[in-house]
């Protein structure tokens, strides 16, 4: 059964130096409010998984706490680059990176084969890409019924997922509705995991298109009002959008973003959003 | 009516869409053309975004795919693992919309690094879902700004397959879907040749003469026996992409399909 834990409790008991560890929530619901904490708490040489590692993954990286990135698309959405991962990447500061990469498809697969338990996924991919060339964890098999060639990627397993969600009930099941990304494969894949969420409700509403995760497939539940912030939580907020913009000049300099960090996160005990910062 | 090179762009991409097709779409240019073709010609076009969303259909250009807005005005929003398995893998999109760093001439594309792989000049954001996008939509469609930066004789890196580095790998390596179908750039429109794959000019913007083609192309241009002459955007075209944008701006502060 899922455990009601304060942020920090949650990530202090969960999270080790070394775990491989995975923050979800496809541009909507993005646990910002966890990796902060994971920042606070100077949790390092993690491997990060994230399909789309933006400003979080940004940060963290930057902060020092990642050895390793295993991802498929590392921009800023509708600015550019991220320049932390750039310079993490092109000049091994603030430490060397190591990268995985993968397609969406890719990655996607690989959250629905951990899920299911299952060591690999199977996909229609890659085809002509020279990914699988840099990445040996990309593999061609042949189908043994048919003989078509086919991609072959491990599952997603990873130590702990963290993802964000709307509402938990007073038993501990989790409701998340809106683009719902990869979350429900995320926290199924994971050995444990953290859902941070908007606020405790009696009763959840009753709505065709929600994703529900019962309390006994959670690790921790943690009340984070404003957690997704900068990104959005449907029903609660929208997307900071100039937030986003901004973050191209606080990032692309070492000291301006060191400088963001002490402020931003460092010197807060509960995490506001960026933007009410 | 008078206007700039960058809309002219996003019209004569918008015309390739039609009322049959099921499209997904890619950030940024693809994103305008798309939601003008749907906005002017080809009102059933349906719009899918990698976010999971179906037949969305926003009334501002997004900030990002997975924006709030495109979830609000979808038919349905399914997961990301049922958007890349059921829908993309399982081949019912038509179209797809892409774009790039780099492309070749036979429309192979570099969204991955600059330079070396293992220590780039340029780290970019990598495939997202343009790999899966290039080979499992029946086509594709590619919209990309020109200059020799941008349009180069070899790719630093194939991220997602065109026809191939020679014109031919689509059939060895098993892909049946038909590939990259049509580019548009700000100076003109592409096809590729029947018998090479190759892209060739069939029709140049006004104003926009072969000289300066060739000027902004890393490799020597092919021209269709017949090049003719890109229609000007209509003052009907040109107002719902202006509309479309002061929305974007309004409610946004920027336009991202300018960017």
């Amino acid at each position: 059964m899922s455990e009601f834990l304060t942020l920090s409790d949650a990530i202090g008991r969960f999270v080790r130096p070394g775990a491989t560890i995975a923050l979800e929530g496809f541009t909507h619901l993005i646990p910002f409010a966890a990796g902060h904490e994971i920042i606070r708490q100077g949790i390092k040489e993690l491997t990060l998984i994230r399909m789309t590692p933006d400003l979080l993954y940004d940060q963290m990286i930057g902060a020092g706490c990642a050895r390793k990135l295993i991802f498929s698309w590392g921009g800023n959405p509708g600015v550019g680059s991220l320049h932390r991962l750039r310079d993490a990447v092109e000049r091994g500061w603030p430490a060397p990176l190591e990268i995985e990469e993968h397609s969406h498809a890719g990655m996607a697969h690989a959250y629905a084969a951990g899920a299911a338990g299952m060591p690999c996924a199977f996909l229609r991919g890659y085809q002509g890409s020279e990914l699988p060339r840099v990445n040996p964890n990309i593999r061609f098999v042949a189908c043994p019924f048919t003989g078509e060639q086919l991609a072959c990627v491990p599952a997603v397993r990873p130590d702990v997922s963290i993802v964000h969600a709307q509402k938990a009930d007073r038993d501990g099941n989790v409701f998340i509705e809106g683009i719902v990304g990869v979350q429900k494969e995320a926290v199924l894949a994971a050995a444990q995991s953290i859902v941070t969420v908007e606020e405790i409700v009696d009763a959840f509403p009753s709505t065709s298109n929600s994703v529900i995760l019962p309390s006994w497939s959670v690790g921790a539940i943690v009340v984070a009002p404003g957690g997704a912030r900068p990104s959005y939580a449907h029903g609660y907020y929208t997307r900071d959008n100039a937030f986003y913009v901004a973050w191209d000049a606080i990032s692309r300099d070492r000291a301006t973003f060191a400088a963001w960090i002490d402020t931003h996160v460092m010197s807060t005990v509960t995490t506001p959003g960026a933007s009410e910062s | 009516m008078t206007y700039s090179a960058s809309e002219m762009m996003t019209v004569g991409a918008a015309r390739a869409l039609t009322n049959d097709d099921v499209c997904f779409v890619g950030i940024g240019m693809p994103s305008a053309a798309c939601n003008l073709a749907r906005l002017t010609h080809a009102p059933r076009l349906k719009l899918i975004y990698e976010s999971g969303t179906i037949e969305t259909k926003p009334s501002v250009l997004p900030p990002s795919i997975g924006d709030g807005e495109l979830c609000e005005t979808a038919l349905t929003t399914v997961s990301v693992p049922e958007m890349f398995q059921y829908w993309l893998q399982g081949g019912r999109i038509t179209v797809g919309f892409l774009g790039g760093a780099q492309i070749d001439r036979f429309g192979n594309l570099n969204t991955t690094v600059i330079g070396d792989y293992a220590h780039p000049k340029v780290r970019l954001p990598g495939s997202g879902g343009a790999t899966e996008i290039a080979t499992c939509c029946r086509r594709t469609y590619i919209v990309m700004r020109q200059s020799r930066r941008t349009f180069v004789d070899k790719l630093d890196f194939l991220s997602s397959l065109g026809h191939g580095p020679s014109g031919t790998e689509r059939k060895k390596l098993g892909v049946k879907t038909e590939g990259p179908a049509l580019l548009v750039s700000d100076l003109c429109i592409m096809k590729p040749r029947h018998d090479t794959n190759e892209f060739e000019v069939v029709s140049l913007h006004p104003g926009i003469n072969r000289e300066q083609v060739q000027a902004e192309t890393g490799w020597p241009l092919q021209f269709a026996a017949e090049v003719s002459e890109t229609p000007a955007p209509s003052s009907l075209e040109l107002e719902a992409l202006r509309d479309l944008h002061a929305r974007t701006a309004l409610a946004h502060g920027t336009a991202p399909g300018e960017s």
